[in-house]
């Protein structure tokens, strides 16, 4: 199976029929409700917060954040980045809760300082490092996009993203892009090994004020 | 888009991150809609403190609402005060830009939003 990254930049793979077969197969909508769940997991929320969805395609982590019990800390408000006008298209028809915004991550993430509780990301931001161009480097994307994220949090808030880098060197230099823009970070892996393996990039704003209170 | 993520959003284009007139975005010729969501007023108290109070007057006089209190209200006051918190719930989360533009006050770039979607697509030399 080839990596959808290596053939066709975001906005022009992820056309109406992909973004229709993507949101309808009940295959991919249970990794990523798994996938979502996890990283809600590991932001460990207490309280309804405000979210970014950074990559949030046609919303289906979305729906589960706007589903969150309050007994479980929920239910969150987020706002969604993505750059395929077709997933957002499909998000719009199944009548998400949530913001969405056109937006190409590797062009920044525009949001005033400390907005955000926390962001959370499912299989998108691998996508920064394949739009190599003669104006655009990879590198430049991926310090433009966690500079930006890193801003737009709140002291002590949290970002996950799920990710599937291609090899070795994308992973450290995905993960040396947000040490590099201030966030402490881990990277942390279910079912190591297998072919069920899932990567999450754990980051961290460190200088909370208000650590205790938000979670 | 609601008003919340409004006091959230600013300009994009590289040369207005350093400029405060970047912040708030101007609505221009919009519509705006109405959903109806669930009160959630610990997610309120969260927010509160991040809520950019004078954005908000802003924003909330250049739609046509009526004029907001100039300061943001305290979490004790919320509490004691229902028809405050009710206003506050309709003005931040059930209400939405659908259609018109957002305009940044330092570069005039104009963010067409359209079914509620705002573009931040910006052409490479701008970012
Ligand atoms: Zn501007």
């Amino acid at each position: 199976m080839s990596r959808p990254e290596d053939t066709l930049p975001p906005d022009l793979h992820y056309n109406d029929t992909e973004a229709r077969k993507y949101t309808t197969s009940s295959r991919i909508q249970n990794i990523q409700a798994s996938m979502t769940n996890r990283a809600l997991e590991l932001l460990a929320l207490s309280c309804p917060s405000v979210i970014l969805d950074v990559g949030c395609g046609s919303g289906l982590s979305g729906e589960i954040l706007s589903s969150i019990d309050p007994s479980e800390g929920g239910p969150h408000v987020w706002v969604g980045m993505d750059i395929s006008a077709s997933m957002l298209d499909v998000a719009l028809q199944r009548d998400v809760e949530g913001d969405l915004m056109l937006a190409d991550i590797g062009q920044g993430v525009p949001f005033r300082a400390g907005s955000f509780d926390a962001a959370i990301s499912i299989s998108a931001i691998q996508w920064l490092c394949n739009a190599e161009s003669s104006e655009v480097s990879s590198a430049g994307r991926l310090s433009r996009f966690f500079n930006g994220l890193y801003a737009s949090l709140k002291r002590g808030g949290r970002a996950v993203c799920q990710f599937y880098p291609k090899n070795e060197q994308q992973r450290t230099m995905i993960s040396g892009a947000a040490i590099k823009a201030g966030f402490g970070a881990g990277i942390l892996e279910d079912d190591p090994g297998t072919k069920n393996s899932k990567l999450y990039l754990v980051l961290t704003v460190g200088g909370s004020a208000d650590e205790g209170t938000g979670g | 888009m609601k008003l919340l993520t409004l006091n959230f959003l600013t300009c994009a284009v590289k040369a207005c991150k350093s400029s405060s007139a970047s912040f708030p975005l101007h609505p221009k010729e919009c519509e705006l809609v109405s959903d109806t969501i669930a009160p959630n007023p610990k997610l309120i108290y969260n927010i509160l403190p991040r809520v950019d109070w004078n954005a908000l007057v802003v924003t909330a006089s250049e739609l046509g609402f009526p004029s907001l209190p100039p300061a943001a209200p305290t979490q004790e006051e919320l509490e004691k005060d229902e028809n405050m918190m009710s206003e506050l719930h309709t003005l931040l989360l059930e209400t939405s830009v659908s259609e018109g533009m957002l305009v940044c006050g330092n570069c005039g770039h104009e963010y067409r939003v359209k079914e509620g979607i705002a573009n931040f697509l910006l052409p490479n030399h701008l970012v």
